[in-house]
């Protein structure tokens, strides 16, 4: 049995370390907020000028002055801050924040991630991911190991359009952990989903990867 | 000293629109939007803009409404999926669209209401956005060079202001706002309310007033929400 979108997004939160300040994409990476380990207290940036994000707001509650980079309502807490749209990319490009967990449409053996466009479908834009991705310490990639058709999106090089080349460090999916060396390039499986075989992941996978298990498997 | 306080919209916009003219709008998503001031420009007709906005609004609402008027020429934007219209209207190819990375464009803007004509920045190399621009090596790492951007006009949403034209933004409705109000030629300003010269907190203004040219008190301020997320609130019998 490969992972949920659930038990990826607990995955992911375990890459989370107290004191981290933290900014996560739409999607799977959102649910990352309701996995995060006990003893562990981060801070939740959001891109659009927000610093301390809380949970979402009572029924009835809702502020329309207060949303997140998704355009959902949610809650300030006493910690919490506002900046402006480029106060928060300084923030971003320069460094200050630990880690983005991110969503993918494919990512390269080299750590290059598309996300954000399928020519002729897709018009929708890049918003903050392009800038994550060049400045945050660390880059996270949650996705499906493979298209609802079958086709892998793990692969030798990306065919969509890059949101950033060389850019991501550890790539988690339903089916396992991948490292990716993304100054020297190349892939190295760490941990298989429970249930799920490494011939699995061979016949799923479109890059070359080495093998390189640790301990337990991951619930 | 002449008065930036004008009485509605309308008025704050007086001889400032043109066709072909460029304008940059405060906001993410509907948060922080100018709305008043977006309805007296799709009243006013205004044709051929290009717009500078972080999104175009939603269907019907925000900068969509000037959309739907045939009124945009070109969307400079980081990302505008909630617009199906905007969709239909690039792909028929009668919308000019230039996308920027939500950083980059918060920069160029900051950079062009700072007097700084360019910058480098090391989003979106070896991507598209940096296809024909240059890219120089600093300390071993690659940089995209981006321009700074200013507009003919500015269009900007906050909470409070003083006659003298120093701003407060509310949470997190301050977003572009405070950059493309340094970025404009004229910048005309939307509040909730006018406060009496020396109320505001003068540690806490976010907007000098330099900046501001025109200001008024909006006739009436619906604050959609894009995406009403609640969660239950807890019974008593829960603790």
């Amino acid at each position: 049995m490969a992972w949920t979108r659930d038990q990826i997004a607990a995955r992911a939160a375990r890459e989370l370390q107290d004191g981290f300040y933290v900014n996560l994409g739409i999607g799977i990476p959102t649910l990352v907020a309701n996995h995060i380990p006990p003893g562990v207290t981060v801070t939740l940036q959001s891109e659009n000028g927000m610093l301390g994000m809380g949970p979402f707001p009572y029924e009835g509650e809702a502020d329309p002055d207060l949303i997140n980079a998704g355009k959902q309502t949610i809650t300030e807490l006493d910690s919490s801050s506002y900046f402006s749209s480029a106060d928060s990319f300084a923030m971003i490009r320069g460094g200050h924040i630990n880690l983005s967990i991110l969503g993918g449409m494919q990512v390269s053996a080299s750590g290059d991630l598309a996300n954000w466009t399928v020519p002729g479908k897709m018009v929708k834009g890049m918003g903050g991911a392009m800038d994550l991705v060049a400045g945050v310490r660390r880059i996270v990639v949650v996705m499906e190991h493979v298209e609802k058709s079958g086709a892998p999106k793990l692969l030798p090089a990306c065919t969509l359009p890059l949101t950033g080349k060389g850019v991501v460090d550890l790539l988690i999916t339903d089916l396992g952990v991948f490292d990716i060396d993304r100054k020297g390039g190349g892939v190295t499986l760490r941990e298989l989903a429970a249930g799920v075989t490494l011939d699995e992941v061979k016949a799923k996978t479109g890059a070359s990867f080495k093998v390189a298990l640790q301990g337990a498997e991951a619930a | 000293m002449v008065s930036k306080v004008f009485k509605d919209s309308t008025s704050a916009l007086e001889g400032l629109l043109f066709d072909g003219m460029t304008i940059m709008a405060g906001g993410f998503g509907l948060c922080g939007i100018p709305e008043n001031l977006i309805a007296a420009i799709r009243e006013a007709g205004v044709r051929n803009l290009t717009v500078i906005s972080n999104n175009c609004g939603i269907d019907g609402f925000g900068l969509g409404v000037l959309l739907a008027g045939g009124q945009i020429k070109k969307m400079i934007s980081s990302y505008v999926g909630e617009n199906k219209l905007f969709e239909q209207l690039y792909l028929a190819g009668e919308l000019e669209l230039e996308f920027n990375p939500q950083g980059t464009l918060a920069e160029r803007i900051r950079a062009g209401g700072a007097g700084i004509p360019a910058f480098y920045t090391r989003t979106g190399v070896g991507t598209l956005v940096a296809e024909g621009k240059e890219v120089r090596n600093f300390d071993g790492e690659d940089y995209v060079m981006e321009r700074g951007l200013t507009a003919d006009l500015s269009i900007i949403k906050a909470w409070k202001a003083d006659a003298a034209g120093n701003l407060a933004y509310r949470k997190t409705a301050r977003n572009f706002n405070p950059m493309m109000a340094t970025a404009g030629k004229v910048t005309v300003v939307e509040v909730e309310s006018i406060v009496p010269t020396g109320s505001l907190d003068k540690d806490a203004i976010h907007t000098p007033g330099v900046y501001v040219d025109r200001l008024f008190v909006g006739a009436h301020f619906e604050k959609r929400i894009e995406q009403l997320t609640t969660r239950p609130r807890p019974t008593a019998a829960a603790h």
